[in-house]
């Protein structure tokens, strides 16, 4: 039988505020444990939560990037369930009327585009953290992320493959950096993602059981952990079983996902509005005031860089990916002064490549869209082959000056006298009459040993269009 | 609407209250009253009215993103019954 996969996601995006969400303690990384727990975080009695502006200015800003509507009216409610890292006995969320409601997102795969519903979006406080061994057989807790505020973003059950849902996963990352309400930073649990997966046979309108995966802290292991649920539903299915609703844990060390005991599982949260809080009310001035602050969303810039840049959508997709790197690419082309596909090229190929084998993110990067411009106007002119340039290019990442002073220490400048070239082909032509003969009894293919030899002789720098003119001159 | 004894044990279970067997009858009956006047409430027409989210007819006031809080570790770790590297020690929850 052919199986079809459904996917949802449920992201979890750590707002970038400075204090948590209800209350005036900082939510920095990694400060010693509860040094950053206050009264509040902690739930002790007597204590009122205050709801921070700016966490609603962020969860505003992500729903007006998504098309969504942000409602004008939200209200809080407490999700109840025992846990020690929850020291309240309930998690201060919101359940019927959220913040953000009704977006849509598009993702591009394999040069499709598609729509992913976005059904709503929600404010909510962080758990506290348990650290599990060595304390003489107790659990040790730190509260100081306890009260950090979450934007919880609910997809709609749109998704109909793992590459899919990665697509739609990164492309609410780059949303959410673009806009500066998150920093994205997957190790650091600042973007997480829970996915309910189910599958049905091709064709069929009602969804399957789902399972909801959770523990998914990176791109790779979403993809992975679907793919291997999906896959374990299928068999089962097909083997006479039924699929539980139930929540997997995804085990990357073994690559796969195993249900949660019951005792780590509760279900039943007895959600009702927190009478701690009030409703909180929001105005066409206030919506519209941060409708101002939006920056170019990675959407718009993009089909931006295909008009202005002439680049692919492929292309355009990749350098829009990030704030940071949509920056590099505009400041390089200003830099060069032409050619922005030769700019994208060398983005996307040799830097890349480099950054990628060093770890490095693009702000990191040793060369600088300045210094890269350097280099690749010496393209444009043709002081330097395309081929020279990667030698150059080494040089510039070693840090060995700019590109014409490299140029000019290594002695790199392209060879376009056609007296000096001429001088080498006629030497190559004479010192191998063997292949002279070959070549003009037939053997089209010693074409290429030619441009070899005097690209040899020439250590690369003879300009490589003169060269085969003037080779199919002479032979 | 009469709440069976694994109602009782089941909410008694999720708000972490332990009940003795002796008492379960007593709260099954309780409980079960409150929630037929829950039913009784229920017949009103309530279509057209916006459910209340807080009895006061106020709104939320928020507050600037600052951070005020000192760290107070020593003063709450005092009065917690066991601590260890900063920790707050708690009977293990995974086994």
């Amino acid at each position: 039988m052919e199986w079809e996969t459904v996917i949802g996601l449920e992201i979890h995006a750590q707002l970038a505020t400075k204090s948590k969400i209800f209350s005036a303690a900082a939510t920095e990384y990694g400060a010693a444990p509860n040094t950053q727990a206050c009264a509040i975080d902690l739930g002790l009695p007597g204590v009122l939560p205050v709801l921070n502006a700016e966490a609603v200015n962020m969860a505003t800003k992500f729903g007006l990037a998504v098309g969504a509507n942000v409602a004008k009216r939200s209200v809080f409610a407490r999700k109840n369930y025992f846990y020690p890292d929850l020291p309240k006995g309930y998690q201060i969320s919101q359940f019927e009327l959220p913040i953000v409601e009704r977006g849509e997102t598009e993702v591009e795969l394999d040069g499709d585009t598609k729509v992913i519903g976005i059904t709503r979006a929600h404010l909510e406080e962080d758990a506290g953290k348990s650290l599990h061994e060595d304390f003489s057989g107790m659990s040790g807790i730190d509260l100081n992320r306890a009260g950090t505020p979450l934007l919880e973003i609910v997809s709609e059950p749109d998704m109909r493959s793992a590459k899919e849902a990665i697509a739609y996963m990164k492309k609410i990352h780059s949303i959410v950096r673009y806009l500066e309400i998150c920093d994205g930073n997957m190790q650091e649990g600042s973007f997480r993602c829970d996915a309910n997966v189910s599958v049905r046979p091709k064709g069929q309108k009602e969804f399957g059981t789902r399972a909801e995966l959770k523990n998914l802290n990176s791109f790779r292991f979403v993809e992975r952990a679907i793919n291997f649920e999906v896959d374990r539903q299928i068999d089962l299915i097909e083997s006479g079983g039924t699929v539980l609703q139930e929540t997997r844990l995804y085990d990357a060390d073994k690559g796969e996902t195993r249900p949660m005991r019951s005792k780590e599982e509760a279900n039943d949260y007895r959600y009702f509005p927190d009478p701690d809080l009030l409703p909180v009310i929001l105005d066409d001035t206030f919506i519209e005031s941060i409708r101002a602050t939006l920056p170019e969303l990675p959407d718009e810039k993009k089909h931006r860089f295909i008009k202005d840049y002439e680049l692919s959508t492929y292309d355009a997709g990749v350098l829009t990916s990030s704030r940071e790197l949509a920056h590099y690419y505009e400041a390089l082309v200003k830099g060069v002064g032409s050619n922005p596909k030769l700019c994208a090229n060398w983005m996307m190929g040799d830097l890349a490549a480099s950054l990628n084998k060093n770890n490095l993110d693009i702000n990191d990067s040793p060369v600088t869209a300045d210094i890269l411009a350097g280099m690749l106007k010496r393209i444009e002119d043709k002081t330097i082959s395309g081929k020279i340039a990667k030698q150059v290019f080494e040089a510039l990442w070693a840090g060995e000056g700019d590109a014409d002073a490299i140029i000019e220490a290594k002695g790199l400048k392209q060879v376009t006298d056609s007296g000096a070239i001429e001088a080498v082909v006629d030497d190559i032509i004479s010192n191998n009459p063997k292949q002279v003969e070959d070549y003009r009894g037939g053997k089209d293919k010693l074409f290429g040993f030619f441009v070899g030899q005097v690209m040899k002789a020439t250590k690369g720098k003879a300009n490589p269009a003169q060269v085969n003119e003037l080779l199919k001159k002479k032979l | 609407m009469s709440l069976s004894k694994t109602d009782v044990e089941k909410i008694a279970h999720l708000a972490r209250i332990s009940l003795s067997a002796d008492d379960i009858p007593r709260y099954a009956e309780n409980l079960s009253n409150i929630l037929d006047l829950v039913e009784e409430m229920n017949q009103v027409e309530t279509a057209h009215i916006t459910p209340m989210a807080h009895p006061l007819e106020a709104i939320a006031r928020l507050r600037d993103d600052t951070v005020t809080e000192t760290d107070q570790r020593v003063a709450f770790q005092n009065i917690a019954p066991q601590v260890e590297a900063g920790l707050y020690l708690v009977p293990k929850v995974i086994e």
